[in-house]
């Protein structure tokens, strides 16, 4: 199986007393919690992990796209990418992704990825969301009622952008362009993997199967609340006569290892409530712009009410921030984050693994205002006792969803100067 | 108070449902923010006294279609196919909120199709010093005391009919609030000072005194925007949706403006 190293890039600093003075950690946050000349240690920290998770042999390295928001310091994953590009050499660049709706034109996606994918010799896997709520209909003042089908136009118009060989014209219903042909174009032919990450909608779902891309639940609330919509995913897979491929699905998980586990629930309780706490802090008012969930997934909803109660369907949207376990016990209790001796956890993950049917797991081993020791310690705890009890897990399935880069002998080699090294010598 | 008759009318191929109610001279009414997924006072009140005509915008309550008009001019050519098709144009327009902004661009756009024109609060302007309240991030529990004073006179609008246990009622209600926001997200702005200027229709602005999303404020733009200068009438005790909380009052100034 893939294993994969996650960082949300979350603001580390915010005050104890976030969640009584502070009506949101997104959209309206405000400005002054925000201290430029800490982000920059925090931006270089958190690169510095990436590439830390990237030489310890995770298979890949994941970044994402998120605006005005407290836990999410990346409105342009682009950037940090094409960083990792030039700071690493055989892992996967996962850019989970860029919510294709908020580019004029949208052809902006398709010639950075190019770019992403050029410098890292083919390594890139493009992630299109469609984008929360908070951040495409609030922040980026997207309508909410036509959101999806302006993210479905411009899937349409960067995947000809990457596949035509002539210039053409894209006659949309949101977006025209006389002329389209992007330079730079991907490496990977004909183009990247695509992941979709989603919520529990069964249009993604359909859609992800008609499209045979990778669907990636990216939930915060673990394997036990994530159960019941990697259940409808299979469901549905099998309903649609597709294999069980693990590989067709991608999952996220908290993870904290230690030595054992009453020193786990030591180490990691404060960045773990400090997340729950403080980082899902969402005002509910930013949850349910009208349109943005589909009358058909509305209607499903309204139908699985006595379901949810019973505990058997996953939470509505809206709810997701609203019934959170934020004490560390209550916490591991509700499987948001996995704790424990590497070999418990490996136990646990494999379990998760295997009960879900998921070949990409996604890891964050860094989150909320975890340090950049305690951070080092997980990710080199994880990867040399946890890893590899996991490597052999889904053997028998074909990854055809993992990127097929450049041989690495006709790569360039990492860092061509080496400005420190020359003025040691 | 009576149920109207109801008719179907076509716009883009969607059904639209319409509503007559009385007689004398024709009144169409355009609804605002929610639309109207039952039959009201208010409406009751305008057809003791005009042949009452009401049209669904597409999208709102007994109608479809808000889901292929993608920008401004679609929903202009939509509105105005609507009021046609239901027998209004060349008569008195009323409406509220949104769909007051939708019955001042008609007035603006095709002068002839409306003879004198009542505003409820309306919605198409944006002054960044002074904003409306954002209707669309409100927590569900705080939507109502918006939209009315009285925040018994919205949930008594919105509630299911009694024995409804289809998803149904629900859907339709949040369409209708998507509707709106597709016309009017994010800031209710649609440039209509831009048009305001051609509206030669005399006009009467009504605003409620409690109106906790549009600022009264707002009158004055548009009368300063306008070259039919518009005439003022607030109501005391009246939210956003004054025809919901003062149903007897808004009518008898409608009717009375119109007459």
């Amino acid at each position: 199986m893939k294993l994969l190293w996650f960082h949300l890039m979350p603001y580390t600093e915010l005050p104890d007393d976030f969640r009584d003075k502070h009506p949101s950690v997104w959209v309206d946050i405000h400005s002054s919690l925000f201290d430029p000349k800490r982000a920059h240690l925090m931006y270089n920290d958190f690169m510095d992990e990436l590439e830390f998770a990237a030489e310890c042999g995770f298979d890949g390295v994941c970044v994402n796209e998120h605006h005005s928001n407290g836990y999410g310091l990346m409105p342009s994953p682009n950037l940090i990418a094409s960083a990792l590009s030039r700071r690493t050499t055989d892992t996967a660049i996962c850019v989970m992704g860029n919510s294709l709706a908020l580019y004029n034109p949208p052809t902006r996606v398709a010639e950075e990825f190019a770019m992403i994918d050029c410098i890292s010799g083919g390594r890139l896997i493009a992630g299109f969301p469609v984008g929360t709520p908070m951040d495409t209909c609030f922040a980026y003042g997207q309508n909410p009622s036509m959101l999806r089908e302006r993210y479905y136009e411009a899937h349409d118009l960067v995947m000809r952008a990457w596949t035509e060989r002539d210039t053409f014209a894209f006659n949309g219903r949101f977006n025209q362009q006389r002329y389209v042909n992007i330079w730079p174009r991907p490496i990977q032919d004909p183009h990247p993997p695509i992941w979709i990450p989603g919520g529990g909608s069964v249009e993604t779902w359909q859609w992800c199967a008609a499209k045979d891309y990778v669907y990636s639940y990216l939930s915060y609330f673990g394997y036990k609340a994530g159960r019941a919509t990697m259940d409808g995913f299979w469901k549905e897979m099998a309903r649609l006569g597709k294999d069980r491929n693990p590989y067709r699905a991608g999952f996220l998980q908290f993870v904290g290892v230690a030595e054992n586990r009453a020193e786990a629930m030591k180490l990691y309780a404060e960045a773990a409530e400090y997340f729950y706490g403080r980082c899902l802090h969402v005002s509910a008012k930013f949850a349910q712009p009208p349109g943005y969930i589909s009358e058909a997934t509305q209607r499903a909803g309204i139908e699985s009410q006595v379901a949810r109660a019973a505990g058997a369907a996953p939470p509505r949207y809206q709810d997701k921030f609203q019934m959170l376990g934020r004490e560390m016990e209550d916490i591991v209790e509700r499987g948001y984050v996995i704790i424990g001796s590497p070999d418990e956890v490996a136990e646990q993950l494999r379990e998760v693994a295997v009960n879900l049917n998921v070949g990409h797991l996604m890891l964050l081993l860094q989150f909320g205002n975890m340090s950049k020791d305690l951070t080092r310690y997980n990710t080199q705890l994880f990867a040399e006792r946890v890893l590899p009890q996991m490597k052999d897990l889904f053997s028998e399935w074909d990854d055809r969803w993992w990127p097929q880069p450049m041989p690495a002998a006709a790569r360039a080699s990492l860092s061509a100067f080496h400005p420190h090294a020359t003025a040691a010598e | 108070m009576s149920e109207p008759q109801t008719e179907t009318v076509e716009v883009n191929g969607f059904p639209c449902r319409v509503w007559r109610k009385g007689s004398g001279p024709k009144l169409g009414f355009l609804a605002g923010l929610g639309g109207l997924p039952r039959w009201t006072p208010f409406l009751d009140r305008l057809a003791e006294r005009r042949s009452v005509i009401v049209p669904s915008l597409p999208g709102y309550p007994g109608a479809l279609g808000h889901s292929v008009l993608d920008n401004h001019l679609d929903w202009l050519l939509a509105v105005r196919q609507l009021l046609a098709a239901a027998g209004l144009d060349g008569t008195d327009l009323a409406g509220s909120s949104v769909g007051a902004a939708f019955a001042a661009e008609m007035a603006a756009i095709w002068p002839g199709s409306v003879r004198r024109l009542a505003l409820i609060a309306p919605f198409g302007l944006f002054d960044e010093k002074d904003p409306p309240t954002d209707p669309w991030a409100q927590r569900n529990d705080a939507v109502a005391a918006l939209m009315c004073a009285d925040a018994a006179n919205w949930d008594a609008l919105k509630e299911p009919p009694p024995g409804t246990n289809s998803p149904d009622w629900a859907i339709e209600q949040t369409r209708a609030s998507e509707a709106a926001a597709r016309a009017f997200w994010p800031l209710g702005n649609t440039r209509l000072e831009k048009r305001l200027p051609f509206i030669t229709a005399p006009t009467l602005l009504i605003w409620g005194d409690a109106d906790q999303i549009m600022p009264q404020s707002y009158a004055a733009r548009f009368a300063s925007a306008m070259k039919t200068k518009p005439k003022l009438t607030v109501i005391p005790g009246a939210g956003h949706l004054a025809e919901l909380d003062k149903p007897n009052e808004v009518a008898a100034t409608i009717v009375e403006w119109m007459n």
